[in-house]
């Protein structure tokens, strides 16, 4: 299922001017507040009528104002899941569930809902009311009561802003599973570089109302000058990576992946299990020999691939190690002193703590090269 | 206590007033919601003066309201002979007259309760319907009208509370026949212009007050019942 979006919209003073194509399981709209992001995706949920452009889905052509095609939001099939829940306060969680299903003709009824509402681990919460659930509660009724819509299509609006911490980290994992073990593919909407990195297969950059850059997202996250300048030192690469062992001992835990062993404080999961990685470009270090009498654990060996731009005080290296990238964001003060120059043997340097939760998760990572806009 | 004892005329004007207002309060109901969802939701050319002409019975003396429902649905007025020659209604001197009277003098008060109640409601709830698959009709039937039902039941009850007061413009249009127009206020009325008619006047005040008092409890009652069921359930 491919998504193509090409529209221009003016709200205010305003003006969105976004065309993009995806077919990833789960395409972040990523940009910050104010870079037209919740705009694109009221304008593909068909809550606002562009005032020019196409938005295809598949082959259906929702809007196309050349031939003045414009599909109402409830023709759409097209399952919202907002910043703010929006459950219907005078219905109990399983009549918000199945209240879309209710105007989906049975023979287009996708999603088996006791496996969603098992999915979302609603089933103790069936009977309540939307005012007696906590703000994760409500977004898992919420996902759950879009999904059973039968969506050909899922937007989730910054549906973790409004959440804690605690939250987010509480529904991450339903909306992995909803990514890896359903059919509909995602549109996801966010300004955290912690939560795209994590979820996405592909992402679409939005800045002041424009496309400046879509693709993989392993190909983007690694390319800071494409992140807005004060995410961009969140940017890095991300690995690919399998958790191989936990030491109780000292609570840490060993992933491998290509690029080499990675260790990690804390038990990160069940032992086999793939977890995606993002290394920091500004928590990597380079060193020109191999550290020896270092506290930082995590040393992968490469080769410079790419060195960025020049200008100002920090430089971007990318490396190539064991086949994946990793980039290091280093003054440039250093690159001058250890004379670092393209194709040169370096060593990454990363120290184990760097690792904060939300910087890994169980998760897979679409191939690189399948299909991007 | 047999001072409390009520006639059989006044029984009538009793059960009439109740019947008034019943009718009242139902008859103008679709059309209140409609009419203030319209205000509520709606642009259109017009609405402002749509929502004066509601808002007219509030301010125009009674008796002028009374008087023009004479002048169109009285027996040789426009509306009123075409009714009557194309569907055998009549209002004039009927207690069909006197329920048309009351609908309209309550009928700012219904509107208006209802308006405020469809506007309360959170609109992004019934856009969120709408990308569940649910067509307008349904968003209003589904989700506007069960969030607004607070509201139409506290119009409902002032529709019926201010037809059971109703007397100038009943009055005015109906006049004041017993049996057939004779209200309760109109009934009062009666009483205080003849002699000894004080003990009359105080026993349908006294029945005017419980009836009114009973329709209030009710409605608080349903409010609260309503407004549990809603978020506590």
């Amino acid at each position: 299922m491919s998504l193509t979006v090409d529209v221009r919209h003016t709200l205010g003073a305003f003006q969105l001017e976004a065309s993009f194509a995806s077919s990833g399981r789960l395409t972040a709209l990523f940009g910050p507040s104010g870079s037209g992001k919740t705009t694109l995706v009221n304008l593909i949920g068909g809550l606002i009528r562009p005032e020019h452009g196409r938005i295809a889905i598949g082959g259906r052509t929702l809007v196309d104002t050349d031939q003045r095609l414009f599909t109402p939001a409830h023709k759409r099939r097209i399952g919202y899941v907002f910043q703010d829940a929006r459950l219907f306060p005078h219905l109990s969680v399983r009549q918000n569930l199945l209240y879309g299903r209710w105007f989906t003709p049975p023979a287009e009824r996708t999603g088996d809902v006791g496996r969603i509402i098992e999915m979302l681990g609603l089933d103790h919460l069936l009977e309540r009311k939307p005012s007696f659930l906590s703000g994760g509660e409500k977004q898992r009724v919420a996902i759950g009561r879009a999904l059973l819509a039968s969506p050909s299509l899922l937007l989730m609006d910054e549906s973790l802003a409004s959440l804690d911490d605690a939250r987010k980290a509480e529904i991450m994992p339903y909306i992995e599973r909803l990514r890896d073990e359903t059919e509909t593919p995602i549109v996801y909407v966010s300004h955290s570089i912690a939560e795209v990195s994590r979820l996405a297969t592909d992402i679409v950059v939005l800045a002041g109302g424009r496309v400046t850059a879509a693709g993989p997202a392993g190909a983007i996250m690694q390319r800071l000058d494409l992140l807005p300048p004060e995410e961009q030192g969140q940017g890095g690469a991300i690995l690919e990576t399998r958790i191989f062992a936990y030491d109780s001992a000292f609570d840490m835990s060993t992933l491998r992946s290509a690029a080499g062993e990675i260790h990690v404080p804390g038990n990160v999961g069940a032992i086999g299990q793939t977890m995606r990685v993002r290394l920091r470009a500004r928590d990597v270090m380079i060193s020109t020999q191999k550290p020896e009498g270092l506290s930082a654990l995590n040393i992968l060996e490469g080769e410079i691939v790419e060195i960025g731009s020049r200008a100002g005080a920090l430089v971007e290296l990318r490396l190539a190690c064991g086949g994946e990238a990793v980039v290091s964001r280093i003054t440039r003060h250093s690159l001058h002193a250890l004379q670092l120059v393209p194709g040169m043997k370096v060593f990454a340097v990363i120290k184990a703590v760097s690792f904060d939760p939300d910087s890994h998760g169980a998760t897979r990572l679409r191939a690189p090269l399948d299909g991007h806009a | 206590m047999g001072w409390l004892q009520l006639s059989a005329e006044e029984w009538d004007a009793v059960y009439l007033s109740i019947k008034v207002a019943t009718w009242a309060m139902l008859a103008s109901l679709p059309l209140g919601v409609l009419t203030a969802f319209l205000l509520a939701r709606r642009d259109f050319w017009g609405k402002s003066i749509l929502n004066g002409v509601v808002h007219l019975p509030l301010i125009l003396p009674p008796v002028v309201t009374g008087y023009l429902l004479l002048l169109t649905f009285g027996a040789r007025g426009p509306v009123g002979s075409f009714l009557a020659e194309n569907f055998g209604i009549v209002f004039s001197f009927r207690w069909t007259g006197a329920a048309l009277a009351c609908a309209i003098m309550g009928f700012p008060l219904m509107v208006r309760a209802i308006r405020l109640s469809i506007e309360a409601i959170d609109r992004k709830l019934e856009a969120a319907a709408g990308t569940l698959g649910a067509s307008p009709l349904w968003v209003f039937l589904t989700i506007t009208l069960p969030l607004a039902l607070p509201g139409i039941v506290a119009g409902m009850i002032l529709s019926f509370a201010k037809a059971m007061g109703e007397f100038g413009a009943t009055i005015t249009f109906v006049s004041n026949i017993p049996r057939e127009t004779q209200t309760l206020p109109s009934a009062i009325y009666t009483f205080t212009q003849v002699p000894g008619g004080d003990a009359g006047a105080l026993r349908l005040t006294l029945i005017s007050i419980a009836i009114s008092m009973a329709a209030l409890v009710a409605s608080e009652l349903l409010a609260r019942r309503i407004g549990r069921r809603m978020d506590l359930g």
